[in-house]
């Protein structure tokens, strides 16, 4: 630090011939309370105000924890499932060249854009008994739709675009070399990929599993359809917040969400936490 | 060309390469990446369509005319004609604050400005229900004021501006942050203005990406669900939009009209992507969003 520095004492921003700090700053700023702060402030007041024994009976009530339960469950085998697909869906983008690549890797965003409620009919469609899935997997004694397996495909559907995308630009920047020379040094192929490459794209399909496992938690749309929604059985956490809200239960409505929220944040953290750690690994 | 050396770097040649795999393993996993995404994105879409016009022609454009579902396709086109250019302004108006100067707690900003993205939909309405409700914070000074919000239009458009909030901001900050302050302190010290500035100088750099951000914010205005579903109240004919449209029609059983109603959402989702893949091809060079793939 120069002594100019300390002689100013602290400055919170750096001088700028550019016009507008103040307007654009100032707008971001309201805009922002307005629209996020203020209304999730109302949230954690509203938990804040639950009082703890209130708040332990809505989050140890059986429901609740068979709702939360079903939700990080069902999200993390979807997440599971993302990351062996999609990473091998990645890996194909990446490396292969087939007629028609560019339409498939467009495809790849379809979750991003189709909206949830479409995507959850058409997967229970698909999937319920007489679907042209549901119909041979039923023949085989699999039921998928109006079960928890049927929230997981749902879940991977939705989850799918954020391991192919945060796996997909770390692939493309290997350097071809480091596969050289591991050949080069006599590994073979499964080797290589296991003991020199997967390494270096760990720390991006951790952050793609965390994503899409984040995602997955919240989700509502694509799944209410295909789940059929059977307290403790096939209930989402999600799901459980709109019915306590239409009881006009406000307060058990606001402690699941509260649980919800506390644990995505952990895990927005997490995920900052390991982006900052592999840009510092792997520049 | 006898040296295999200079072939076998290419991956069309049938040389095992050290750097590729062998060519079962290759048919093997194209197969399993196709089948994946067969299975998992290709067929649902396609499903869409064909329940759409199961019974024909007729029964799909039959309910596409019907008063409610004209009232659901007006309101969504409200609610996006508002929601998409307030991101929109907000999300240039934050990239210029946040990529233009130097200013401690820019990276906790930036976060904040993602949190929508790690909320649950279903938590991005119950924020305004326990806002606006009626044992609200404000519900009992906005009955005495006869000001409807929740169940209302209103409600329905702040609910989508929170779920729809980061799309723009997030795309134009790291694009602007690249493009660094050089073009705008050359044109400030030739005498232009601010607002000269940022529209002969920032914009035009920035268009494409902007465009990019704005598609993207728009695809999820016409979708959101969850928490538009949570303000809605679900009247029909006056607080429906598209998607909770949707669902009102497949749970009476009426599967041909659903998916009538999603056939169009998912015409645009295409529309969308295909614009979205084409702003990649051409000015990839100028979005963000299209590096990060």
């Amino acid at each position: 630090m120069s002594i100019a520095a300390v002689n100013d004492g602290w400055r919170w921003k750096q001088p700028s011939v550019i016009p507008g700090f103040g307007l654009t700053l100032g707008f971001t700023l309201v805009y922002l309370t307005l629209i996020i702060l203020i209304p999730l402030a109302a949230l954690l007041w509203r938990s804040a105000s639950l009082g703890w024994d209130d708040f332990v009976r809505i989050a140890t009530g059986a429901r609740t924890l068979n709702a939360l339960k079903i939700s990080f469950g069902t999200a993390l085998a979807a997440a599971s499932a993302n990351v062996i697909f999609g990473t091998i869906v990645a890996w194909v983008l990446v490396r292969y060249r087939f007629p028609g690549r560019r339409i498939v890797d467009a495809m790849v965003d379809l979750p991003f854009a189709l909206p949830t409620a479409v995507a959850g009919i058409a997967l229970t469609t698909l999937y319920a008994p007489k679907g042209w899935l549901g119909a041979p997997l039923g023949e085989l004694g699999i039921k998928v739709a109006y079960t928890p397996l049927g929230i997981t495909i749902a879940l991977i559907f939705v989850g799918l675009p954020f391991v192919v995308r945060t796996v997909q630009p770390v692939m493309e920047e290997i350097d071809r070399e480091i596969e050289e020379a591991a050949a080069t040094l006599g590994a073979n192929r499964w080797q290589t990929i296991s003991r020199v490459l997967l390494p270096g794209l760990a720390p991006a399909i951790v952050t793609g599993f965390a994503l899409a496992f984040a995602r997955g938690v919240g989700e509502y749309g694509s799944v209410i359809f295909i789940a059929g929604n059977l307290p403790n059985v096939s209930e989402i956490a999600p799901l459980l917040i709109v019915i306590r809200l239409e009881e006009y239960d406000y307060a058990a409505a606001t402690g699941i969400a509260a649980i919800m929220l506390a644990i995505s944040f952990a895990m927005l953290l997490v995920i900052n936490l390991l982006q900052s750690w592999s840009r510092k690994r792997y520049g | 060309m006898a040296d295999p050396a200079l072939h076998a770097a290419q991956p069309d040649v049938p040389y095992i390469s050290a750097t590729t795999e062998s060519r079962l393993w290759r048919a093997v996993l194209m197969a399993v990446a196709f089948v994946f995404l067969g299975v998992f994105l290709v067929l649902p879409l396609v499903l869409v369509f064909m329940e759409a016009f199961r019974k024909g022609v007729e029964p799909f454009f039959a309910t596409l005319v019907e008063h409610d579902t004209i009232k659901a396709i007006q309101l969504t086109l409200t609610v996006a004609a508002i929601a998409v250019p307030l991101n929109c302004i907000f999300g240039v108006a934050a990239s210029w604050a946040i990529a233009k100067y130097e200013f401690k707690g820019k990276a906790f900003l930036t976060t904040l400005i993602d949190l929508p993205f790690s909320v649950s939909p279903v938590i991005s309405g119950l924020v305004y229900v326990l806002l606006f409700g009626s044992q609200g914070w404000l519900g009992p000074w906005l009955k005495s004021h006869g000001i409807e919000i929740l169940f209302a239009v209103p409600g329905i458009v702040l609910a989508t501006i929170f779920v729809t909030f980061p799309f723009v901001a997030r795309e134009l900050i790291p694009l602007m942050q690249e493009q660094g302050t050089g073009d705008e302190e050359a044109a400030i010290s030739l005498g232009a203005s601010g607002w000269q500035t940022f529209w002969h100088v920032t914009l035009p750099n920035i268009k494409w990406g902007l465009l990019y951000g704005v598609l993207l914010c728009n695809a999820r205005a016409f979708g959101e669900f969850g928490a538009v579903s949570v303000v809605s109240g679900h009247i029909r004919g006056q607080t429906n939009t598209m998607p909770l449209h949707v669902e009102i029609l497949y749970n009476e059983y009426n599967a041909v009209g659903a998916f009538a109603v999603a056939s169009l959402l998912a015409g645009l989702a295409l529309v969308t992507l295909v614009l979205k893949t084409l702003l990649e091809m051409r000015y990839g060079g100028e979005i963000a969003g299209a590096r990060r793939h």
